[in-house]
């Protein structure tokens, strides 16, 4: 792909998992799979706020996952703030950074139409990604996990502890935001405008901020994966697009603008792909993660829970 | 009114501006010919093949493909692998890049093109991926990530476009060529069962259009063009590596098709400029070109519907008021 190469699978498990035996090597994969499917979950619940209340499919997704990851690095690393601290102030940065996007852009064009909105968005993502470069470098960047780095053993297989926060974390998002979408006031809100925009409008919502929150919140869950995923694969100014890609094909998988169908979709495609590129080979694991995308698109075109018809009109 | 009335006028007959246009094209040289330019334009121009064919798909037809970078990279390995691996003709080397490319295209089409917006995108986009990881892991046929090196120049009757000068002249009389062939083909019959397509593709069924045999063709057909786009730029560049063909790239093209003006017969001129030059004028500003040049996308498709012929009718719309004032008095 574009540059590095953005690796789910580092070295240390590889090496953890050569030690253990073939049915463990399976579990192996399932835990590693559950845990990039568990990000792409999280990728695909911001793609379809953003969806659902626009239909814009905002393709600098993956740069809120890749800023997640860079701000908390430069605050931890260049500025010298504690991890703690640099974790939630990067989601709360990168969270005004995506309201900023939509009150500076999308909420200021001319006249709207949803296809120059999408490639507004990719002129944002090549802005953010300059910016990144030019303020944090090249390299690819990290943090220490958060408590630690020895393997926990799940089933027989070695799972690393950052692997424990990444599942936990994302099972605590998903609850916390289809409680949040059922019973306040602000995500029934949300979900009304999604549902129909006049509508929403006539019974007292403002669409308007409803838009703007709804870049917020997705940036916010892009930064959330970008930061519990960082210790584990490195991160680095341009693993936004594939991210991003793998992200939106989850939510395409699931049924686009599907709130249960993107964190199913997520933890499918983590799982194809994990399995494929052990049993496989792991040069072709981005080809298999598009190979299944292609194959849900061609045999149950709505996706694998999509009410939605396809179409964009 | 009568101004709106006018500049409508002009637009329709493209023709005029159109010969205009390519006799300015084929001077330029003559009056400037400096080496950076000219490679410049060389590369505006094989964009310009690519994206005459996208824009006839998505700008006429209304079908979005984020494959076109690929179906340019089939045009590129079809060339080196037939020039360098098998020593055949060049010219041959690109028929087999056509034949490659439409097959593929009727390939993917068939089942894609039954899907609409955002699925039929993420669609092209996997084929396009998948077909880059080929590119990248059949070593043996492609060379991995070091590409293919060596790739002879063109030549006709032992002609050989071997000097830019003498490239840049292959390469805009193609491209004026095939615009002229979009043109002839959007004020056809085709063209009007494609835009009637686009606004809606149930009221075309129900006027008796075959929509899903336009649409198949018209795929195959802009697949054609950036297979060719893609031989001329391999024999051009001489050394192809994967890099040229992802995915970045077919957004790239698209983001040509919809910056120059979506369904416009100028839209790609305008659009391949854009992309193509601004980086490289912008490097003037070193690490900060990337943010200025995305900053100046977002600018336009901000303010300017239709992007940069919106950007120039406006221009002109405004040049032809003060005119006819002028002219009133």
């Amino acid at each position: 792909m574009e540059g590095k190469e953005w690796r789910p699978f580092s070295s240390e498990s590889n090496r953890v998992s050569k030690m253990l035996s073939q049915h463990s090597q399976l579990m192996q994969f399932v835990l590693s799979g559950i845990m990039v499917g568990s990000i792409y979950a999280i990728i695909a619940i911001g793609f379809n706020m953003i969806y659902n209340a626009t239909e814009i499919v905002n393709f600098a997704q993956g740069e809120f996952v890749m800023l997640g990851g860079m701000v908390t690095v430069g605050l931890y690393k260049f500025l010298g703030f504690p991890l703690v601290f640099s974790c939630p102030l990067a989601v709360l940065i990168t969270t005004i950074i995506g309201i900023a996007i939509e009150r500076l852009t999308i909420n200021q064009m001319k006249t709207f139409s949803v296809l120059n909105a999408v490639i507004i968005t990719i002129g944002v993502s090549i802005v953010i990604k300059g910016g990144t470069m030019v303020s944090l470098g090249r390299d690819n960047m990290s943090f220490p996990p958060f408590s630690g780095d020895r393997p926990v053993v799940l089933f027989g297989a070695a799972l690393a502890t950052q692997g424990v926060w990444i599942i936990l974390a994302t099972v605590i998002l998903v609850i916390l935001l289809s409680l949040f979408y059922k019973h306040s006031i602000q995500g029934i809100a949300m979900k009304a405008t999604s549902f129909n925009k006049t509508a929403a409008g006539l019974v007292g919502i403002n669409v308007n901020r409803m838009v703007m929150s709804s870049f917020g919140l997705s940036a916010a869950c892009g930064a959330i994966a970008g930061v519990i995923i960082t210790p584990i694969t490195l991160t680095a100014y341009d693993i936004g697009l594939m991210l991003g890609l793998k992200g939106f094909s989850a939510a395409i998988i699931g049924g686009l603008g599907n709130f249960w169908g993107a964190v199913i979709g997520g933890l499918f495609l983590g799982l194809c792909e994990s399995l494929g590129a052990g049993f496989v080979s792991s040069g072709y694991k981005d080809a298999i993660a598009f190979i299944i995308l292609l194959g849900v698109l061609f045999l149950r075109p709505t996706g694998l829970f999509g009410t939605k018809p396809m179409r964009e009109e | 009114m009568q101004i709106q009335h006018r500049l409508d006028n002009r637009r329709n007959n493209q023709y005029p501006v159109f010969w205009a246009f390519t006799a300015a094209v084929m001077l330029w040289p003559l009056l400037y010919p400096s080496r950076y330019h000219l490679n410049m334009m060389i590369f505006v121009g094989i964009s310009l093949i690519v994206v005459t064919g996208l824009n006839l798909l998505f700008g006429y037809a209304g079908q979005i493909s984020l494959a076109h970078a690929t179906f340019f990279g089939i045009g590129a390995y079809s060339s080196a692998v037939s020039c360098t691996k098998l020593a055949w003709n060049p010219w041959i080397g690109m028929a087999v890049g056509i034949l490659v490319a439409a097959f593929l295209a009727l390939i993917v089409g068939l089942p894609s093109l039954k899907l609409t917006g955002y699925y039929l995108a993420m669609a092209t986009l996997g084929f396009g991926v998948i077909v880059e990881i080929l590119f990248i892991q059949l070593v043996p046929l492609t060379g991995g990530p070091d590409g293919i090196g060596g790739i002879p120049s063109l030549s006709i009757f032992g002609f050989r476009f071997n000097s830019d000068f003498r490239f840049y002249y292959l390469v805009w009389v193609i491209a004026a060529l095939f615009c002229l062939i979009v043109m002839n083909l959007v004020n056809s019959k085709v063209g009007r069962n494609m835009r009637a397509l686009h606004e809606s593709e149930l009221a075309a069924k129900v006027l008796g259009i075959d929509t899903f045999r336009y649409k198949l063709k018209i795929f195959i057909f802009s697949a054609v063009y950036a297979a060719i786009g893609g031989s001329l730029f391999a024999h051009y560049i001489s050394h192809i590596t994967p890099e040229s063909f992802g995915i970045m790239h077919s957004i790239s093209f698209v983001a040509m098709t919809i910056i120059g003006g979506m369904g416009k017969i100028w839209g790609p001129f305008l659009g391949a400029c854009i992309i193509t030059i601004l980086p490289e004028a912008l490097m003037a500003f070193e690490a900060f070109h990337v943010i200025i040049y995305g900053g100046i996308i977002v600018l336009i498709l901000m303010f300017f519907e239709e992007g940069m012929v919106g950007l120039i009718n406006v221009i002109l719309g405004k040049v032809s008021i003060r005119g006819k004032k002028w002219y009133l008095q």
